[in-house]
């Protein structure tokens, strides 16, 4: 039984090196997305090559996994979805009951490594959301939505309550994306987003008083310079002295003299403003769209609904990613825990990101064919 | 009829799902535009802006603060001196709850409650990202204790700084001064460009008269700082001009000798060379260390000096005013010749006793039954007051007083130290501002002998004494005799022109005085003085008293220390008496006899002969000491117990 088992798992191993299947646009978009992030975090670490070579080792690792689940067919992840669903939200449920961290109860630890369960949401939201409208006619009424939006709702919850609203709305995002993608009728949307709009004097309510402060600060970052104001002040002087063709590599003041804070996580993006100026920006989001154009597009060529709804969801809440943070570090939008994909420091989110475009292969590698 | 559900129809929802994915594809599109959109209003249109805010962010300008000018005596004797110190200093806009980190602090290096207090206040007045000084001086042990606990402590840092000393101590205190720590009320008067950075300014003295010269101009640094404001690298320097040298005309063995000479007894000694005003000693005892004011003075220190009888810091030399009593008698005699109500061959008769005609009021002479007929040159040698109460009243208190103006009485000398005082010249306009009393010819009597309402500083008689000795030519003292523009270059002298016309239009009147001054010292109230001098030396005595007395009867008292504690000692001398080179004036507190004075003049002048050493002229005849000579046979003048300084009459 075992060496049957071990027969089995070599020969995956194998066909996962001999014949990997992946979307090449894709994988070279991720690439240079990955080789864009490493430089600009030498820089933004100030030459600190211990930091660029554990996020080279993040990358590898992240890539591993990428090849291994691009093997695991759509069919098999769908099976496993509800229990994957099941078990990650079980883990929310006892980070909020034994959960550690500072401030924030955000991580598990698992005697070896602390881990935070909340990433696993980011994959497993959209899969749970595509599985139960997989089996759904489609587009879905008012009981499919209600249903769906408990799904976001129960996890959404119990992160953002940990607190951390960056991940939370991410999640949330994902599930609403697979939603949004399933052809939900847009009047639908509309009064749900109008129920929404009407939440927010709810939602201020119940969030923490950080939370409203970096609301407020937003607002009017001058009002307290050295307070809350300071990272969207320091942010943006970033940004905006970097002007069209920026300072140049390892040219940035405002990182190096340690005026922008997070600089090499959340904040890395006004680095990279600063360096490479405006055409940088634009260069960067460019190659933030192909990648997820090139999301889209397998999901279009995916073979069932579910795959069709989990990839779309995937590339859109990549978009999440981006829209937050850059909006977060123009000063468009107020500080959230939301990193820049791929490029910000951090090794979670890079490894979680990598193991949802290891899906995105799968689902490419099980496409519709054409005939 | 219930409606079967519907066939899922996967064709449909497929392309529905593409309708979808495309509007959402083109939703991301928008917001991303959204969001270049917002970077090129940032990064095109407030570029500018944000280039400035950047800069002003990473690059601070950092005042040098220049090094304060050296001050030597005349050969060149180093008086204050800049030596380098370390001191601790606060950013406070990188502390957050600053009575935490002293507390903390303190642990670590002692901070004293002067320390705390002096940083409160200058916390008060200075910017928020502006480094305050919190200790001065730090310590070799002090200063290794904060550098290991320095990661404790953001926004505290060891800064070098130089600090002032002053290697002759007190010698100097009241000429030089003293620097001291700016405080929050010197910052509301200093320039604030040209002080960053700077921490002493001067306090008195010559240090306080000469700031703008000793102070220099301050450079300036780009220094690009990180978010802490800690230093990464300079990026410009623009070095500090130091502040000048300054050369005094004192002379530091002169200074020495007269310091010594007093003994510790407290008076003042103001030397001059009566050819230009240069100031070769000023002294006032008792003294203090200077040293002790550089960077902050203990309150214990500070108490122990300001409850000292003595006032050490109170300058009597330039501030200290007394009555001059019989040293004014040979300018009333010049002014009495210059005006043509004398003539040197005019006698007097002094019977012991001057009575105002159609007055009862009597005004006494010093020797009982008087020094008899007396012309001018015995009348300063005997200091006979009958002769100068009858020259007081012929002149009248008008001319008096605008006579002896021009000797800088009851006005400033103009010397270049402040605080000076003015003392009082007896004149209608005076008492018309102090009094309801119109004036009465017996405050004219008494004001001939220097008494009444007369009050001058032993700087005002030292400048009259040397502008006598000068031929009548007066000098406003000068303590600066040369500025050095920096270390190798020349000293540039000062040019002193004379503060106004000669005072003597005859020479044959400033000979009768000479004269008279010169038997002062030959066998008058100085009698002795001049002993074993190269030079011949002409001088005066006399007496002030320093209590009204309640009665007019003589006082029988003889007991030196009794009378020393009413009186004060006087004695004005100028060498060589054909050619004067150096004037000097000394007032003893608490000493009763012109004899007193004398010797420290002698010691003085010994001194100033010592420093001409082979360069003496020989050509000069020693003066004929008389063989009788001796102490118990100097007649004196200016007995307290005899003399007459109230304007009370004799019953």
């Amino acid at each position: 039984m075992i060496s049957i088992l071990q027969v089995r798992l070599r020969r995956f191993l194998q066909r996962v090196l001999t014949r990997p299947r992946i979307d090449l646009p894709l994988a070279l978009g991720l690439f240079v997305l990955a080789t864009v992030g490493l430089v600009t975090l030498y820089s933004a670490g100030d030459g600190n090559l211990a930091l660029v070579g554990g996020q080279a080792a993040r990358f590898v690792l992240g890539g591993a996994l990428l090849l291994l689940i691009s093997r695991i067919p759509p069919s098999a992840l769908r099976s496993w979805t509800p229990w994957l669903y099941v078990g990650s939200t079980a883990l929310l449920v006892l980070v909020a009951l034994l959960g550690e961290g500072r401030g924030a109860h955000r991580w598990l630890n698992l005697g070896v490594m602390r881990f935070q369960p909340s990433e696993l949401l980011k994959l497993t939201m959209p899969m749970m959301v595509a599985w139960y409208l997989h089996a759904r006619q489609l587009p879905p009424r008012w009981k499919d939505i209600v249903v769906v939006g408990l799904l976001i709702a129960l996890p959404a919850t119990l992160i953002a309550k940990q607190p951390d609203l960056g991940t939370a709305l991410l999640v949330a995002a994902a599930g609403a994306f697979a939603l949004f993608l399933s052809g939900m009728a847009w009047w639908r949307l509309g009064v749900l987003l109008g129920a929404l709009g009407g939440m927010v004097p709810v939602a201020w309510h119940v969030m923490h008083q950080y939370q409203r402060d970096r609301v407020l600060t937003l607002l009017n970052p001058e009002s307290d310079p050295l307070g809350n104001g300071w990272h969207i002040i320091q942010s943006q002087i970033a940004v905006g002295s970097g002007g069209i063709f920026g300072k140049g590599w390892e040219h940035s003041t405002q990182s190096r003299l340690d005026f922008l804070p997070e600089h090499t996580t959340d904040f890395i993006f006004a680095v990279f403003s600063e360096e490479f100026g405006l055409v940088g920006v634009i260069a960067l989001i460019a190659l933030y769209v192909f990648i997820i154009g090139r999301c889209l597009w397998i999901a279009m060529e995916a073979r069932d609904t579910y795959s069709r709804l989990l990839a779309g969801a995937i590339g859109m809440s990549f978009f999440v990613y981006v829209f937050v943070n850059g909006g977060m570090v123009a000063g468009m939008l107020p500080v959230v825990g939301v990193p820049m994909p791929l490029i910000s420091y951090g090794g979670t989110s890079a490894v979680s990101l990598l193991v949802g475009f290891g899906v995105l292969m799968s689902i490419h590698a099980n496409r519709k064919m054409h005939e | 009829m219930k409606i079967r559900r519907p066939i899922k129809d996967t064709r449909d929802e497929s392309s529905l799902f593409r309708r979808r994915a495309w509007t959402g594809f083109a939703l991301i599109l928008l917001c991303l535009c959204l969001l270049i959109s917002r970077f090129v209003f940032l990064q095109v249109m407030r570029h500018s802006e944000f280039v400035t805010r950047s800069q002003n962010n990473s690059v601070k300008p950092r005042a040098i603060p220049p090094a304060r000018g050296l001050i030597y005596d005349r050969n060149g004797v180093l008086l204050a001196d800049n030596v380098p110190a370390f001191r601790l200093e606060v950013v406070p806009e990188q502390v957050k709850d600053m009575p935490a980190l002293l507390a903390r602090l303190g642990r670590v290096v002692p901070l004293g409650q002067d320390d705390l207090d002096a940083f409160d206040k200058l916390l008060a007045t200075s910017r928020r990202f502006d480094s305050v000084p919190l200790k001065m001086h730090l310590t070799e042990d002090e200063m290794d204790r904060f550098a290991v606990n320095r990661w404790r402590f953001p926004g505290v840092d060891v800064v070098p700084y130089l600090t002032r000393r002053y290697p002759l101590g007190a010698l100097l205190a009241h000429v030089v001064g003293y620097v001291g720590r700016i405080d929050a009320s010197d910052l509301e008067r200093l320039d604030p460009t040209l002080y960053q950075g700077t921490n002493h300014v001067g306090r008195s003295g010559i240090e306080r008269s000469y700031e703008d010269v000793l102070h220099g101009t301050p450079g300036y640094e780009l220094d690009e700082v990180n978010a802490d404001g800690r230093i990464q690298r300079v990026l410009e320097t623009h070095p500090p001009i130091p502040g000048k040298n300054l050369y005094l005309s004192i002379d530091v063995r002169i200074q020495k000798a007269a310091e010594a000479a007093f003994e510790g007894r407290p008076g003042a000694a103001v030397v001059l060379d009566p050819r230009n005003g240069q100031v070769l000693a000023m002294v006032s005892i008792p003294t203090f260390d200077p040293n002790l004011f550089v960077d902050g003075i203990s309150q214990a220190d500070y108490s122990a000096l300001t409850d000292d009888p003595d006032k050490p810091l109170f300058n009597r030399a330039l501030r200290g005013v007394y009555p001059p009593g019989s040293t004014i008698k040979p300018f009333l005699a010049l002014g009495g010749l210059e005006e043509g109500i004398r003539r040197p061959q005019d006698t007097v008769l002094s019977t012991g006793q001057f009575c105002l005609p159609g007055q009862s009021r009597c005004y006494r002479d010093d020797t009982r039954g008087g020094d008899g007929t007396v012309d001018m040159v015995t009348a300063i040698e005997k200091s006979t007051n009958t002769y100068f109460y009858k020259l007081a009243l012929d002149m009248g208190i008008d001319r008096f007083s605008a006579w002896m103006s021009r000797f800088s009485f009851g006005r400033k000398t103009g010397i270049d130290l402040l605080g000076e005082s003015e003392g009082v010249l007896p004149s209608r306009a005076w008492k018309a501002a102090h009094s309801r009393q119109p004036w009465y010819p017996g405050e004219t009597v008494i004001a001939g002998i220097g008494q009444g309402y007369w009050a001058v500083t032993p700087l005002q008689l030292g400048h009259a004494v040397a502008t006598l000795a000068g031929h009548g030519v007066p000098y406003a003292p000068r303590l600066v005799m040369a500025i050095q523009g920096s270390a190798d270059a020349r000293p540039q002298p000062l040019a002193n022109p004379p503060s106004g016309p000669s005072l003597v239009t005859s020479p044959a009147d400033w000979d009768v005085i000479n004269a008279g001054m010169q038997a002062v010292i030959a066998g008058g109230t100085g009698k002795g003085m001049g002993v074993g001098f190269p030079y011949p030396i002409a001088g005066k005595t006399g007496t002030a008293e320093r209590y009204s007395r309640t009665t007019d009867a003589y006082n029988t008292n003889k007991s030196d220390a009794y009378l020393a504690s009413r009186h004060r000692a006087w004695f004005e001398a100028y060498t060589p008496a054909n050619d004067p080179q150096i004037a000097v004036a000394v007032v003893l507190e608490a000493a009763a006899w012109g004899k007193d004075a004398g010797p420290i003049v002698r010691k003085i002048l010994d001194a100033w002969i010592a420093t001409k050493g082979a360069a003496a002229p020989k050509d000069i005849p020693l003066p004929s000491a008389p063989a009788t000579a001796g102490a118990a046979s100097v007649p004196v003048e200016d007995l307290p117990a005899q003399t007459s300084s109230s304007a009370e009459a004799i019953p």
